[in-house]
């Protein structure tokens, strides 16, 4: 038997406006090369000012993630070539990142463990390069530097990970805190958020690490639990025939779903870091840290925690509730307007995230607002409409964007009371139905439930149904045996 | 780090910094090199027991507010590019092999 060992470096973008060391702007999606300057191009004598936004959003991280934050932290210059890299170096940090130590914890299969990390910290994007797609791409590629010098945060777990389950539900936390402080928008379609991930086996039992691969571009939860599945899968397989896993850059395919070599990291890189002339040590004061953490948000865990101690839900309902801080605010809107929180939270869970995931579209884009749901639960826990007529109501919502009181009012479907019809009703019923009748007196007492099916069909499903049942009763116990 | 400067010290550094060097070179810069070397060494051996150590600034990184400032346009950048593609991407030789 072969056991996992996993480590992940998740890169996330800050949600700053501006650049990390220059005013450009990090919006994304605008035309190649628009969000340029002598700074983040690279330009001879163009300096880096640090921009103070990125370094709050990267300490509230540390924080949440219950890190230490140091004092002083030093900027670093990685020198590498590569066409997006402008300057020929990429300034990170290396030897005194801003924060080190902290962790995270998972639950897979029921079983809850802490990840420890090792780091956190600052640095900077690279460009964009284009290799493909252009007629003349196979001898030239095309750069965009719009990415160029947008704020990152690098954090890196310890190999602590010991299944592709496990480093997926991590990732999946990770990216739930960011989300949930407002340090990231976690989009890794657009590469806001990205992993990579190391990756080694050994022999059941074994203290010494095994010989790792690096798999690039894991970004999405399935990629990452599909490409460690299939890696480690490829590196017990080689151990196994006698061979010996090479330590290597590997990059995940996901069209063709595996792994394959990008290129060999036997000769070590040489990345000759060394601090970065143009930027003095970064300083944070505790009482910035202190405020910091004082202006940071519940966090997803707590708000689980809360959710089923203060609302009663089931620990499945609370986690999929917190999920987004979007969905658990939607959640608690609807509950306090509705005064009723576990119809709330059935209410969501079922059809509202049933349409809105079946349409591809976000809580934030919810056709029915927090308040308008909590009208219906309220109609429903006054008696005024049927659960079955709730359903067909909360379908006309979705789709027309009316208040549940004025679907309920404009089509007739608030609930019937009126013992007289719905005795008029009963009669018809049972008269139209005399063999179930019939049958009910020979000692088939499941008819009883016929009749009253046919008798809320008679209704349109409007009938207050206890009444259905007590008039029922006793037409079958008054009437001819 | 070494003592010295070896030639092989000397070729490494040449080639993660994409340099060509002749044979003269090489042995040109390892001796200059090593000279820099044993200053740092000298500098090292200076008693500074008791004296406090300095940064670059005291105060730290000066930083600036997250405001987005004006861009450069791009085509005047792109005048100053050696290549580009037409379409508002800096060209350059192809890097995937």
């Amino acid at each position: 038997m072969y056991e996992s060992v996993i480590g992940l470096e998740i890169h996330a973008q800050l949600l700053t406006q501006s650049k990390i060391f220059c005013g450009c702007s990090t919006r994304t999606g605008d035309p190649p090369n628009t969000h340029v300057c002598p700074v983040c191009l690279g330009l001879p004598g163009a300096l880096p000012v640090l921009n103070r936004r990125a370094v709050e959003l990267a300490a509230q991280a540390a924080i949440a993630l219950g890190c230490t934050i140091h004092p002083t932290s030093v900027f670093a210059r990685k020198n590498y070539f590569y066409p997006d890299l402008p300057k020929g170096y990429q300034i990170s940090q290396y030897d005194r990142p801003l924060a080190t130590g902290g962790s995270l914890q998972i639950a897979t299969g029921g079983l809850a463990r802490e990840i420890g990390l090792i780091r956190v910290h600052l640095e900077e994007d690279a460009g964009k390069s284009l290799h493909e797609g252009f007629p003349d791409s196979d001898r030239f590629a095309r750069v965009d530097f719009n990415r160029s010098g947008v704020p990152l945060i690098e954090i890196v777990s310890r190999p602590e990970l010991h299944s592709a389950a496990e480093a997926a539900e991590f990732f999946s936390r990770l990216r739930s805190i960011l989300v949930a402080i407002g340090a990231s928008d976690g989009n890794m379609e657009e590469g806001s958020l990205r992993c990579d991930a190391n990756v080694s086996v050994r022999p059941g039992g074994a203290t010494a690490m095994g010989v790792k691969t690096e798999i690039k571009n894991l970004n999405s939860f399935r990629y990452v639990q599909r490409a460690l599945e299939f890696e480690l899968e490829r590196q017990t397989a080689v151990l196994e025939d006698g061979g010996r896993v090479i330590h290597e850059t590997r990059l995940w395919d996901p069209a063709a779903n595996r792994t394959h070599p990008m290129r060999s990291k036997e000769a070590a890189d040489d990345y000759r870091y060394f601090p970065e002339p143009d930027l003095p040590p970064l300083r944070i004061e505790d009482a910035w840290i202190e405020r910091l953490r004082a202006s940071l948000p519940e966090l997803p865990d707590a708000r689980r925690r809360r959710f089923v101690a203060s609302y009663g839900l089931p620990e499945y309902d609370a986690g999929v509730l917190t999920a987004s801080p979007a969905l658990a605010s939607y959640f608690e809107a609807t509950a306090a307007a509705a005064g009723n929180a576990k119809a709330a939270s059935n209410w969501i869970m079922g059809e509202l995230l049933g349409l809105l995931n079946e349409r591809g579209i976000g809580i934030e884009r919810a056709p029915i607002a927090p308040s308008a749901l909590a009208d219906l639960i309220r109609l429903v826990d006054s008696g005024t409409i049927s659960g079955p007529t709730a359903k067909a109501v909360f379908a006309a919502m979705y789709t027309s964007g009316r208040g549940a009181r004025a679907i309920v009012d404009a089509e007739g479907l608030a609930r019937v009371d009126d013992e007289a019809l719905i005795a008029r009703t009963v009669a018809g019923v049972l008269a139209a139905n005399e063999r179930a009748v019939r049958q009910y007196h020979e000692g088939k007492r499941q008819t009883f439930g016929f009749l009253v099916g046919q008798v809320m069909t008679a209704m349109q499903g409007r009938a207050n149904t206890e009444i259905v049942n007590r008039l029922v009763r006793r037409a079958l116990e008054e009437g001819p045996a | 780090m070494p003592r010295s400067f070896s030639r092989d010290d000397v070729r490494a550094i040449a080639r993660l910094a994409r340099l060509e060097l002749s044979e003269a070179e090489l042995e040109l810069f390892a001796r200059q090199l090593t000279g820099i070397l044993e200053y740092a060494d000298q500098v090292r051996d200076v008693d500074t027991a008791g004296v406090a150590g300095v940064s670059a600034a005291g105060t730290g990184a000066p930083m600036r507010d997250d405001e987005v400032q004006p861009s450069i346009p791009r085509d005047d950048i792109l005048r100053q590019a050696p290549g580009t593609a037409g379409s508002g991407f800096f060209k350059v030789p192809r890097v995937l092999s």
